[in-house]
């Protein structure tokens, strides 16, 4: 495969995975916000914020006014709409690769979407959007399992798709358990909204609320598909996948990153991680997968020419 | 001629002096028409209006789409598409296909002469200078041996049919022309809403036009090797036939590079694959000559391979179509095909030419100069209707800014008579109108001539415009070539 058309590739499914991590925080804050409002809802809202990696600053501190433009400035290059935009920027350059299903159930998002982000005025306004999104993703995903061959484009997908999903839920966590404040269930709630995590908790744990297996859930349950650790796994049998092709340095190079992340999730514990330094061993998730990112990049997207004469 | 009217969805239908495709001079359907013309009937014009907005649908909905650039906004349209096919008879096709196998033929044995022994010029049948001094005749092609001494691989062939029903070429297409994809997804569609009126009338097939395109592509191999790497190389999805470079690529199952994704080392072309680097033996290429290396050719150019063109002289990747083969449809050449055709194959042609006048020619162009309002007047190296005066169409300011450009280079120049071209049915509103129409058949040469039985026509959507081409206001139809 063109080495091109696998960035294009790695790139539409990370940037689809964003449009749809942000439209589950927005759906899931303004729920929040809606609920309560004795703790002030601008709290909820910076922590979206944050877990969106974007700073609060005068433009953003009406909740309901960054509400509309996290989803539908274009302007503003991480909105919803934005990351909409570039998933069909990059899937239309690998027209070719994938399924003509894929390109038509995202072409048809993508001009939904834009309509109804034309009048984003009020809130109702931007749940429509938000809806519309959220529904149109599930359908792409399922589209896109059902549709395209599972081949190596296939496995640049997937492995897009998890590390936007790893990164993302352990940014909305640090988000969550950073802020000192007092959480009740109403956080919880809000934070395995975003996650599309409340039934599965309920299932898991019952309704009854605990920080601790909130981060259970989401950071090191092997079975939970938004779990930090299920995604990671996920970008191991791709990375798997991918590096079975080539031998020599950078396969054992992405071999060594990959596992050094799979383990350190495997064996912690929750309690361990609670006492401990949260925030450092979120951010160090972060590190391992901006690591494999460049690793994958510079063995196979972008290698020098005079590495791939010598072999 | 007076006006003559038919009922129905036919009520608004107009005859003209034009040759109508549906029609004859008494208003009846002619013979291939005819079961068309019956369902048509049965119709209304809601129903039409209906399958019409599900075609456009389903083309939206593919992306088959072109951008246009507006004040703040890009916005997507579609390519105008109309729901009415244009039916051709076998008749008619055979002596296109006769016509057009001849032409290619004639073409490449030309190509292969200027660029080798120029031995037409040397018995001054053309003049050497109309020749070295066409913009898209390219030195560096001097001497370099082409795989099977085939140049123009893809022909794109405008062609148009005058009141008295004859089809005469008015342009050639010989370096990347386009719309293919048109012609096969428009097919697409139209089995989706006309399944029954499609059985009945007896279509002949174009979906194996990528096969064909494919094996001729693999026919021209750099040393017959069997199985070569085919790629498509396209400009980039900024480009407005992107679409189309990404659907063949799709439909041939080859790569679609751009030329970033291209390596030349010692000579060779390689792709740069997750794989590593792999080696690209024929390259159908969708990018002008003067873009394909900036080492040869514009020194600005992104959009080719450095060193691509030296490794094709030397033999190691073919290029499809050749370089160079923009000498031949330059406008002032074109008025030679006849001559070309006589001299290397001792015929006449199938298909004739329209009449052209040379501004170079001092009598014709005195004859022309002072009547622009009755001709077409047509920049030689342009295609896409850029740099073209419709004499009837102008005002009086166009033409003397024409005058003036005709004088200072007569050269770049040519005159034809204004032609009617022939009219077909289009759907315009829930209505039945005639428009003008011509005709694009595709060529392909590799190891023989093969040409699909079909083609892009293009309808020029006004009522009354002469101008077909997409980036002026035209658009396409599905083009029914019959099985008998």
């Amino acid at each position: 495969m063109l080495s091109r058309v696998a960035d294009s590739l790695y790139w539409m499914s990370r940037y689809f995975e964003r449009a749809d991590n942000i439209a589950r925080v927005i759906d899931a804050t303004h729920s929040l916000m809606l609920s309560r409002v004795e703790v002030g809802a601008d709290q909820r809202w910076y922590r979206a914020l944050t877990a969106m990696g974007l700073q609060l600053d005068a433009a953003n501190s009406d909740p309901q006014n960054a509400i509309r433009r996290l989803a539908a400035d274009v302007t503003h290059r991480a909105s919803m709409m934005s990351c909409l935009g570039a998933a069909r920027e990059n899937a239309s350059q690998v027209r070719e690769e994938i399924s003509s299903e894929m390109w038509e159930q995202l072409n048809r998002l993508y001009h939904e979407a834009v309509a109804l982000s034309g009048g984003v005025e009020d809130d109702e306004s931007v749940m429509r959007l938000v809806t519309a999104v959220r529904e149109g993703s599930y359908a792409f995903h399922g589209v896109s399992e059902t549709t395209m061959t599972h081949g190596e484009g296939w496995r640049f997908v997937q492995l897009g798709k998890y590390t936007e999903r790893a990164c993302a839920v352990s940014l909305l966590l640090d988000a969550y358990f950073a802020a000192q404040t007092q959480a009740d269930d109403l956080d919880w709630i809000a934070l395995l909204a975003s996650c599309a995590a409340f039934d599965s908790y309920c299932k898991v744990f019952t309704a009854d609320l605990q920080p601790d297996r909130v981060v259970e859930l989401l950071l090191v349950y092997p079975e939970f598909p938004y779990s930090v650790r299920y995604s990671v796994e996920r970008m191991n049998v791709s990375l798997k996948a991918i590096t079975a092709q080539s031998t020599g340095r950078p396969r054992a190079q992405i071999g060594r990153l990959i596992g050094r992340l799979r383990s350190s999730l495997a064996f912690a514990t929750v309690s361990e991680l609670r006492a401990g330094d949260l925030h450092a061993f979120l951010n160090g998730v972060l590190d391992q997968c901006r690591a494999i990112h460049a690793a994958v990049h510079d063995a196979y997207i972008d290698y020098p020419i005079e590495i791939a004469f010598e072999s | 001629m007076p006006t003559q009217t038919t009922p129905d969805v036919f009520s608004g239908y107009a005859l003209s002096e034009a040759f109508d495709e549906m029609f004859d001079a008494k208003a009846q359907p002619r013979r291939p028409y005819r079961k068309l013309h019956k369902e048509l009937l049965k119709l209304t014009p809601e129903e039409l209006q209906r399958s019409k907005h599900q075609a456009d649908l389903t083309f939206f909905n593919q992306g088959i789409t072109f951008t246009v650039y507006g004040r703040n906004e890009a916005t997507e349209r579609i390519f105008p598409h109309d729901l009415l096919p244009r039916i051709v008879s076998a008749a008619d096709w055979d002596i296109i296909e006769r016509g057009l196998t001849q032409r290619i033929t004639a073409l490449n044995l030309f190509l292969r002469d200027i660029y080798h022994e120029r031995k037409i010029l040397r018995d001054g049948v053309i003049p050497g200078t109309v020749v070295y001094t066409c913009r898209h005749y390219r030195r560096q092609m001097s001497g370099v041996r082409v795989p099977r001494d085939v140049y123009v691989n893809v022909m794109g062939t405008d062609l148009v049919r005058l009141p008295d029903g004859r089809f005469v070429v008015l342009e050639d297409n010989l370096r990347v022309p386009s719309g293919v994809s048109y012609m096969l997804s428009s097919r697409k569609v139209m089995k989706q809403i006309f399944p029954t009126l499609f059985r009945k009338c007896g279509v002949r097939p174009i979906e194996q036009y990528s096969q064909a395109l494919l094996s001729t592509l693999r026919a021209l191999a750099p040393d017959g090797r069997p199985d070569p790497t085919v790629a498509l190389l396209t400009p980039g999805v900024y480009n407005s036939a992107y679409y189309e470079h990404s659907f063949l690529a799709r439909q041939m199952g080859v790569e679609l590079v751009e030329g970033r994704d291209l390596v030349v080392h010692d000579n060779v072309v390689y792709m740069r694959t997750t794989r590593g680097l792999k080696r690209v033996h024929v390259i159908y290429r969708r990018v002008d000559d003067d873009f394909l290396d900036p080492l040869a050719f514009r020194v600005d150019s992104a959009l080719g391979a450095p060193g691509l063109f030296s490794a094709y002289r030397a033999g190691n990747v073919t290029l499809a179509n050749a370089l160079g083969t923009g000498v031949a449809d330059d406008k002032a050449i074109y008025a030679y095909v006849p001559t070309i055709i006589k001299y290397y194959l001792d015929q006449d042609p199938i298909i004739d030419n329209v009449d052209t006048l040379l501004m170079t020619d001092e009598t014709q162009r005195s004859h022309v100069i002072d009547r622009l309002q009755d001709f077409v007047v047509k920049a030689v190296g342009e295609s896409g209707g850029y740099g073209m005066l419709i004499g009837p169409h102008s005002s009086e300011a166009q033409r003397l800014a024409m005058r003036d450009q005709i004088l200072a280079d007569p050269r770049n120049y040519i005159a034809q008579p204004v032609l009617a071209l022939s009219t077909a049915p289009c759907l315009i509103e829930g209505n039945i109108e005639p428009r003008h129409v011509d005709l694009r058949p595709y060529v392909l040469y590799g190891d023989k001539v093969t040409i699909a039985p079909g083609g892009l026509t293009r309808v020029a959507l006004r009522k009354g415009s002469l101008v077909v081409n997409s980036s002026q206001g035209g658009g396409s139809k599905d083009t029914w070539v019959l099985q008998t």
